[in-house]
């Protein structure tokens, strides 16, 4: 584990750090481009601290191991790209069914399917909300720098702890194979949050209240887990709907009625501005000098860079589009979370896309800049 | 007057440069400046063309591309011919001498010629040891991060046994220019 200090790391040795300082035992991954640099550093440095970094033979294979390892106790996680990603989806619909803390470090490359595998994308998004079938809710964070990618990631750990349900960290090839300077904290300033367990004799671990505590295998209680409908004490109900409403409408409503203390934006100018930018990933770090730039010749400009991306921010998008006349989506995909701001500004701004893809080729500030005094002039 | 220069290592896979990058970045931080290192590369293990991004700056660093290369370094004539565009004119390019034969005619940027893969050839028995030699010559010419720092770093970057020759290789292209 990292002294506290100054370092110069990758975005994806950052990530890793701070998912063994979040308490990170057990990992099970398959190698893939732009997220191999996340394994290769925990099958180094994993075992140092009692925990154990596996290859399995592929992703299904990997998140199905870890959905059982949390369950032993253990604090997990994998670590994948879109194609891996994919491979996961009915996976994650399990362990939120089962109400499995764990973390999914998804590095978007360019896709779909193989796609350009060096070269980053931002087309992930929609399926970090809607990948797996049926009604669920996604926790997903998007860090923006190597400082982010270890904050983040022990913020991934926390909500997956605290919430009983599988948190996804959505970074992008730019953002895990960058490298900066970083600061690591001292280890007791870091909070560091374990999910609650029950007392002897407690039986309810699927309800009962918003998030019940959870058993470990092992430790002399008597736990079901299956991803079928269930009731509170892991009873199967295949039929009855009253119950499949009861459980389905807690493990959403325990993210969605708890989004205020989820949702991070990063906000600047939001009160005072005509056009807004909505940015995440690396994209957002465009957005940082385009939005200086328009203000400084007089265009009055503000953004919003999402950290959380789901549940998605609505009331400050919503505020948002209260002040600003228009606002502006960049990302490099073709339009995703374009969507959801049309959705949120209902009418009241303007919402303007720029998309590009391929080659990994950032959208540049010029590019937003254009945009910016083209809609304020 | 702030800091910010723009530095761009470019050659085939397998030639060093995203290593070569790596280490100049980690020894501007020792010099006490904000860093981002980027890295390009193809889906191939080697010989597809590769680079590698450095910003340094006094002041946080946004956009992690490059848009205006003040230092070009070029270990062979395709990867030159691929990111030569955005050289400022009053930037410096440095190729590798045996590797690149043509220079884009109109370069206005002051040209340095280092014989980098022959001297790792000839004098480390290695061509391994020309991104070495050339952070060596560029660190001389360019100036943009001190000596001992850049020592330093490559002696944190590499295991024991070959920490030694690197250095000598680093201070090998010191003394070329």
């Amino acid at each position: 584990m990292l002294n506290p200090g100054i370092k110069f790391m990758q975005g994806s040795q950052a990530l890793a750090e701070a998912a063994i300082t979040a308490g990170l035992r057990f990992f099970a991954g398959y190698p893939i481009t732009p997220a191999s640099e996340i394994a290769e550093h925990l099958a180094k440095e994993l075992p140092k601290v009692g925990g154990i970094a596996i290859q399995m033979e592929d992703e299904i294979a990997s998140i199905a191991t870890i959905i059982g390892a949390s369950w032993t106790g253990a604090k997990v996680m994998t670590a994948t790209s879109g194609p891996g990603f994919s491979l996961m989806q009915e996976n994650i619909g399990l362990a939120f069914m089962t109400e499995t803390p764990l973390v999914i470090a998804d590095m978007q490359r360019a896709g779909p399917s193989t796609g350009q595998a060096t070269k980053c994308g931002q087309g992930d998004v929609m399926q970090a909300r809607w990948g797996t079938h049926g009604d669920y809710a996604s926790i997903t964070l998007s860090p923006n720098s190597v400082q982010e990618m270890f904050d983040l990631t022990i913020r991934a750990f926390n909500l997956a702890e605290k919430y009983r349900t599988p948190v996804i960290l959505l970074g992008d090839e730019i953002i895990a194979h960058m490298r900066e300077s970083i600061i690591i904290p001292p280890k007791n300033s870091i909070e560091i949050v374990n999910r609650k367990k029950p007392r002897p004799g407690e039986t309810m671990f699927f309800g009962g209240e918003e998030i019940p505590p959870m058993p470990s295998i092992g430790e002399g209680f008597n736990v079901t887990v299956t991803g079928s409908t269930h009731d509170e004490y892991g009873i199967r109900i295949t039929a009855d709907p009253v119950g499949h409403r009861k459980l389905v409408k807690r493990l959403v409503g325990k993210i969605l009625n708890n989004a205020d203390e989820i949702v991070e934006v990063e906000a600047y100018n939001t009160e005072n501005c005509k056009i807004g930018v909505v940015s995440f990933g690396c994209t957002s770090r465009a957005v940082y000098e385009a939005v200086e730039r328009a203000n400084e010749k007089g265009v009055k400009t503000g953004f919003i860079r999402l950290k959380t991306l789901w549940p998605f921010p609505e009331k400050q998008v919503k505020v948002l589009a209260q002040t600003a006349k228009t606002i502006l989506v960049p990302e490099m995909n073709l339009r995703q979370i374009f969507f959801e701001v049309t959705r949120v500004a209902e009418g009241a701004a303007k919402v303007v896309p720029l998309n590009k893809i391929g080659g990994g080729e950032m959208i540049t500030p010029e590019e937003i800049l254009a945009v910016l005094l083209k809609e304020g002039a | 007057m702030t800091k910010h220069v723009e530095i761009r290592i470019c050659g085939l896979g397998g030639q060093g440069v995203v290593l070569a990058g790596q280490i100049l970045g980690k020894a501007a931080v020792f010099d006490g400046l904000n860093v981002v290192q980027t890295q390009s590369y193809g889906a191939e293990a080697r010989g597809s063309a590769a680079k590698s991004e450095v910003i340094l700056s006094d002041t946080k660093v946004g956009f992690p591309m490059i848009r205006h290369c003040d230092v070009l370094v070029a270990m062979n004539q395709k990867s030159l011919d691929m990111y030569v565009k955005d050289l400022k004119d009053d930037g410096i390019l440095i190729v590798d001498e045996g590797l690149v034969e043509k220079i884009p005619s109109g370069l206005k940027a002051k040209t340095f010629r280092v014989a980098a893969t022959k001297t790792a050839e000839n004098e480390f028995k290695s061509k391994l040891y020309a991104n070495m030699i050339m952070l060596g010559a560029m660190t001389k010419i360019s100036r943009v991060v001190s000596i001992g720092a850049l020592e330093k770093a490559i002696a944190e970057s590499f295991p024991e046994k070959v920490k030694e020759v690197n250095i000598e290789a680093f201070r090998k292209g010191l003394a070329l220019t």
